[in-house]
């Protein structure tokens, strides 16, 4: 397999920004800024369960838990610190990323791994969600409202364009930190602990401390995800917060796409989407049948093309040639 | 703190979920035992049991109990298929392709009944619904003590098949080593489906002795899905006895933690004790340290 390269990595994300970036600066359109801000979001989150998912091999099932982190932080320090929200995000994404070591550090140190860890990770989550629904300051089940103040100083926006170039922030942030993972001495510590733990350590990689760090940094890209889902909607309830649906949206994609590559969770994250909203056009607004084909395409992927999307091409090619050989 | 008056029925109720709950997680733990795999399909294939019991109940007239037979028959036959056509061929031998898969069954189902029958939350009523027995001083369901002994039954009847049948040595030996299974000319892919189409058989079971006292909604699985998981770790994966064991503890912990702390966060207990005793003590509290 060939090595990639750091200068291709950082063009293509160059390239990939002034793509989208033209959207949210041009497009009149509702539907294509829409649209384009809610793939830029499953992005993100598919790209957060990436780093620990696919470059580090622990498969959680959990990560609404850092999502509902951000996002009841987010909103609760305007609420009822009154900060403004652009102060709020990156407390959210620290409070996501405490919460994120927090988990890792009971579960890795004790050595939990595979289905393991995927079961201990959605407990995390569900314990949140209980927690979310008795306690006073998440205002229970009837959640929180944050209050609607258009402008870019309020970091809320009249239009969707807003939305789609800070939603394009974070993703090319993700992007970057997927980049340096590809190329970096602890992006390499880590593969290496996912491809064969003890061989890590013997030749001296510290396997607690590298999966601390891609489970910090993925539960920090998911809170973010959060806050932004607060600065768009001005609600979250625990149900939003840390249903397992979140959970489920961001390994689907990531899956689909292609684990531990760069561009497999964006196509991933894009296809589904796509997917999603033709056949909501199709069918009407069914409740639920999104998630069906969520399903459905997890289980078509996971048996005729387990590397994902970005794998198939791969394949395909490989049939060939077995084929003609 | 409370008083015998209080803590004796709230116990005794417990014990009847949790017969219940062990009923749910005997079908999970044989899966896991045999298979060695995560089943997360298992609260989905609940509901899809439970929404059998009520149209058979509505359309036919038919009684939940009556319904045991059919309904265990149907599925184990849809185990038995899902095994051999779905998630035997998407494993290609890796954990985690079956974890993902069962994954994906479970959202399919599970948003399908929603499709299909809204989100509506449905009940049956049976001339014994609300029918109730003393003990002491405590009053219970009559359908939660049928459910205690059927849990039992259920249990006996895992333990008699897997030590005394052909087909639970069978079980035993591809539990234990599959290749050598293979060799000595056993058809482990048939055991595989066998064991998944019990383990379904067993929550066709647990349906009939829900419904009457219980009820059906797409998610009405999710409610169980960490629950059942939370005893077949608790018990030891792959230990009947185990399951039967933890699925009463549960039980109990789940009644004491709402009658101290309220229904909502009185669940919390169940997921308290599974990362507790996942992260402590993984072979579970009645298995032998692997």
């Amino acid at each position: 397999m060939k090595m990639p390269s750091l200068r291709r990595d950082l063009l293509h994300i160059a390239a990939f920004t002034a793509a989208v970036a033209l959207v949210g600066v041009f497009a009149r359109s509702g539907v294509v800024l829409n649209f384009t801000m809610m793939a830029l979001y499953a992005c993100l989150m598919a790209q957060a369960w990436n780093l620990l998912g696919g470059y580090g091999g622990q498969f959680s099932f959990g990560h609404a838990l850092f999502f509902g982190t951000g996002a009841y932080v987010q909103a609760i320090a305007q609420l009822g610190a009154g900060l403004n929200p652009w102060l709020a995000l990156p407390l959210a994404v620290l409070a996501a990323a405490a919460a994120g070591l927090g988990v890792g550090a009971l579960s890795f140190r004790w050595g939990l791994k595979g289905s393991y860890f995927a079961l201990v990770t959605l407990a995390f989550a569900e314990v949140a969600r209980i927690l979310a629904l008795s306690v006073d300051f998440t205002g229970g089940g009837v959640g929180l409202m944050v209050p609607l103040r258009t402008g870019a100083a309020h970091l809320q926006f009249a239009g969707r364009g807003g939305y789609v170039l800070l939603m394009l922030g974070l993703v090319v942030l993700a992007l970057l930190a997927t980049c340096w993972l590809r190329h970096s001495r602890f992006g390499a510590r880590l593969q290496a602990v996912r491809d064969n733990e003890d061989a890590a350590r013997a030749v001296g990689v510290d396997p607690l401390r590298v999966k601390l760090g891609a489970i910090g940094l993925s539960a920090g890209f998911m809170g973010a995800a959060g806050a932004f889902y607060v600065q768009v909607f001005q609600y979250i309830d625990p149900a939003i917060a840390y249903g397992p649906h979140t959970s489920v949206e961001a390994l689907v994609a990531a899956i689909v796409g292609g684990l531990g590559t760069l561009w497999g969770p964006v196509l991933g994250a894009l296809a589904l989407h796509l997917l999603a909203d033709l056949t909501r056009n199709l069918f009407g607004q069914l409740p639920g049948i999104n998630m069906v084909i969520y399903g459905a395409v997890l289980i078509l992927i996971v048996m005729f093309a387990p590397r994902g999307v970005m794998g198939l091409g791969q394949s395909a090619r490989a049939l060939w040639e077995r084929r003609r050989g | 703190m409370f008083a015998f008056e209080v803590l004796f029925p709230s116990i005794l109720n417990g014990l009847t979920t949790g017969a219940v709950y062990a009923l749910v997680a005997l079908g999970l733990t044989l899966i896991y035992g045999v298979l060695h795999i995560i089943n997360f399909a298992h609260g989905a294939a609940l509901m899809m049991a439970l929404y059998g019991v009520y149209f058979l109940k509505q359309r036919l007239g038919l009684d939940p109990y009556l319904a045991l037979p059919p309904m265990v028959a149907a599925m184990f036959v849809l185990g038995y298929g899902l095994q051999r056509v779905v998630i035997n061929r998407a494993s290609h031998g890796k954990d985690e392709n079956i974890l993902l898969v069962t994954l994906g069954l479970a959202i399919v189902l599970e948003n399908l009944a929603l499709l299909a029958f809204k989100s509506d939350t449905r009940t049956i009523e049976t001339p014994y619904t609300l029918a109730t027995v003393a003990i002491g001083p405590a009053t219970l369901a009559l359908p939660k003590l049928v459910a205690f002994g059927g849990a039992l039954a259920a249990c006996a009847v895992l333990l008699w098949t897997v030590r005394r049948t052909d087909l639970g040595r069978a079980i035993r030996a591809v539990a234990r080593e599959k290749q050598g299974a293979r060799l000595v000319g056993i058809d482990v892919d048939h055991v595989y489906a066998m064991s998944f189409g019990i383990g379904l058989a067993c929550l066709g079971a647990a349906a009939c002795f829900l419904l009457p006292a219980y009820y059906v909604n797409p998610q009405v699985g999710n409610g169980f899905v960490l629950v059942a998981f939370t005893i077949v770790v608790l018990g030891g994966m792959g230990s009947f006895a185990g399951a039967l064991l933890g699925g009463l503890l549960v039980g109990v912990v789940e009644s004491l933690g709402g009658l101290w702390l309220g229904e909502s966060l009185g669940q919390i207990g169940i997921f308290l004790i599974f990362i507790a005793v996942l992260l402590l003590r993984p072979q579970g509290l009645f298995g032998a340290r692997a």
